[in-house]
């Protein structure tokens, strides 16, 4: 099929008719749709294949179509970095959403950079955008940026001394060496610093050394996946009194399922979006975060997670760039992402600039707590 | 102390976790020489079909029931589609094909199921149990529970019926079996559905502990086998003192020395046992008559 539109395509075009028939907007997306990643890939594709349905619904963008050619790299760096390279030569996109990881995205890099293609990624570490890249954005909060708003909350708590929990996998590995370089800012010692596989079955050994720290007043997790429920359900076995910070990698109901009453009090940094139903009428961000919680969950029938909200700001500044660029030049769509500001998105405020290309800031995080089994702000 | 009981009872909950995987390597291997890769998916679908057939509203024991039940059939399948055709390949084709097995359940689990973790209730409730100022949960005792129990019926089944009795045969000499009448291709279909229904009655037992998603087997199955070399591949006892040994070593090096050493410490220890007893600790050196 797609060759066949390539033919007409290339016809029309030696007919010199193309400028008014090929009236569509090429968008392209490689996303960890399956493998290890998938929980972030899955919502992510989901997201973006409904946003670009209502778009065009609702006329595509300054009256084009909006074609959506979106590839499943499975996680896979190798796989990502040669659907970059199909879409920028073959797709002849004029823009690129994805890399679900961080090793993903990396790849992705240069293949944009020398393309000159705008990119924006959907996954976490800092690396992504600093240093700044021309043509490289992204829409997620950084690793970096939890731990600031977690140490945050723990000094205006009067905490000083904590330990330290973190998953050996990728995710929780970038978050605790993040954590580590800006803890001193704080002033607060990390007297321990443990370990766990992400795969393992029982941190009791780890919180239980963790647990004999003299004058001990807060643990903090880094991780995602199974490793942070079984480090809350270990914490309540154990009986420790102090509170458990956990990172914004398990900000998910499923995580309370997983973790059970253990999980109550627990506190954690994460976006507006899991907590829709709660904000207040007048906060900016209510009413993107409810539509889009509303739209995804009629359209799928699964409950919203953070992942595809990150999906969801990407489009929304992506397509918004287009229209204000008022061409597919993918140079004046770089300038217009760069110039995006006060967007409001399911991850806070976005102001974009010359030497940010993420544009949030620690407001875009709100503390959480588990209170009977739920998700409320953290007083 | 107390803090080395805490680390015991993790080494034992861990533990019971791995040697409850290792024996679902026994009877297969006892049967074939085939060491099954896809064994922690048949651990992974007791788990997942449980979850799932509770939340199509079954009650628990039931669910789980169907989950031992299907994990059989699923095992037998595998035997029936994939081994018996390659009945004449030597055993490192099996091993590769239940490799290919392994990453082909994973890939229909993740499409038929979905990407998400689940777990369920335990047995008897999550409330830990005190022993000496250490802790453990009550779901510990019941995977150690099981193994022991797995691990009694396996030896009586090996030692004291005929069919164990045909099945060591078999593995022994293929020929030879058939020729005494034991018929080796029934042998093999049963293998597969014990082996199959013990690594879903693990998937049943160890997922109020570690969760569970499409692809937990795949690190479940690594600890098992090692375990299970540990202990001497085949042997019911070398897979039930592999595993909680493997588990016990793990907790105390995460306790004492540091969790970042916890994985390696246990595999230098594999390696150095096996290098000393290269049939594992409970194996039986295997002589082969030329």
């Amino acid at each position: 099929m797609r060759t066949l539109t390539c033919t007409t395509l290339a016809t029309l075009l030696t007919l010199g008719l193309a400028g008014p028939v090929a009236a569509e907007i090429r968008i392209g997306a490689t996303l960890a749709e399956t493998g290890g990643a998938s929980f972030l890939g899955d919502p992510e594709a989901k997201t973006l294949k409904m946003l670009v349905d209502e778009a065009n619904a609702a006329g595509g963008i300054n009256g084009e179509e909006i074609v959506l050619i979106a590839y499943d790299d499975g996680g896979d760096p190798n796989k990502a970095r040669t659907f970059a390279t199909r879409l920028v030569e073959d797709d002849e996109v004029v823009a690129i959403i994805g890399g679900s990881t961080t090793g993903a995205t990396m790849a992705i890099i240069p293949v944009v950079e020398d393309a000159g293609i705008p990119f924006i990624s959907l996954a976490g570490a800092v690396d992504i955008i600093e240093p700044v890249k021309p043509f490289t954005f992204k829409t997620p909060h950084t690793d970096r940026m939890a731990c600031e708003k977690i140490f945050d909350d723990m000094k205006a708590k009067g905490i000083t001394k904590i330990g330290m929990i973190s998953g050996t996998d990728g995710f929780g590995a970038s978050m605790r060496n993040q954590c580590m370089s800006v803890v001193g800012d704080y002033g607060i010692e990390v007297a321990a610093d443990e370990s766990y596989g992400p795969q393992d079955a029982d941190m009791t050994p780890q919180l239980t050394n963790i647990r004999g720290i003299e004058g001990l007043q807060a643990v903090l997790n880094a991780g995602f996946g199974q490793g942070p429920a079984i480090v809350t359900r270990n914490y309540a076995q154990l009986g420790i009194e102090v509170p458990l910070y956990q990172s914004h990698g398990v900000a998910s109901k499923s995580f309370i399922e997983l973790a059970g009453p253990a999980a109550e009090g627990v506190r954690l940094p994460a976006a507006a979006l899991l907590i829709a139903d709660q904000l207040p009428e007048d906060d900016p961000q209510r009413a993107v975060v409810v539509g889009y919680k509303t739209a995804f969950e009629d359209a799928t029938g699964e409950p919203v997670s953070t992942f595809g909200g990150h999906a969801y700001d990407a489009f929304h500044i992506l397509t918004g760039a287009i229209e204000r660029a008022g061409s597919t030049d993918p140079q004046a769509i770089r300038d217009q992402i760069e110039a995006t500001a006060g967007y409001i998105g399911t991850g806070g405020e976005v102001n974009m600039s010359a030497e940010d290309h993420l544009g949030l800031d620690l407001s875009a995080f709100r503390m959480l707590q588990v209170k009977d089994g739920n998700w409320v702000p953290a007083e | 102390m107390a803090e080395l009981m805490q680390f015991l009872m993790s080494g034992v909950t861990v533990g019971a976790v791995y040697a409850l995987v290792a024996l679902g390597f026994t009877i297969i291997y006892n049967a074939s020489d085939v060491v099954n890769f896809a064994q922690g998916e048949f651990v992974m679908l007791g788990g997942m079909i449980t979850v799932f057939a509770d939340q199509a509203g079954l009650p628990l024991p039931l669910a789980a029931l169907v989950a031992v039940a299907s994990t059989a059939a699923i095992g037998v399948a595998l035997n029936k589609l994939a081994i018996e055709p390659a009945r004449g390949a030597p055993v490192a084709s099996l091993i590769i094909i239940t490799i290919g097995a392994s990453i082909f359940i994973r890939g229909a689990a993740q499409v038929g199921f979905d990407k998400q973790l689940h777990r369920f209730p335990s047995i008897s409730g999550d409330d830990p149990i005190r022993v000496l100022g250490a802790t453990i949960l009550p779901q510990s005792l019941w995977v150690l529970a099981g193994a022991l129990a797995v691990f009694v019926a396996l030896w009586l089944f090996f030692t004291r019926t005929l069919m164990g009795k045909a099945m060591l045969a078999t593995s022994n000499n293929r020929l030879a079996a058939k020729l005494v009448g034991i018929n080796t291709d029934w042998v093999m279909t049963l293998s597969f559905a014990l082996s199959a229904a013990i690594g879903a009655l693990a998937g049943v037992l160890v997922t109020p502990i570690t969760l569970t998603s499409y692809d937990v087997g795949i690190a479940l199955a690594l600890k098992g086998f090692a375990a299970a070399m540990l202990g001497g591949m085949g042997n019911p006892k070398g897979a039930l003192v592999g595993g909680i040994l493997l588990g016990l070593i793990e907790a105390m090096t995460a306790g004492y020395i540091s969790s970042q050493y916890k994985d390696a410490a246990a595999f230098v220890v594999i390696l150095a046992v096996l290098f000393a007893m290269p049939q594992g600790l409970f194996g039986k050196k295997s002589t082969d008559r030329v």
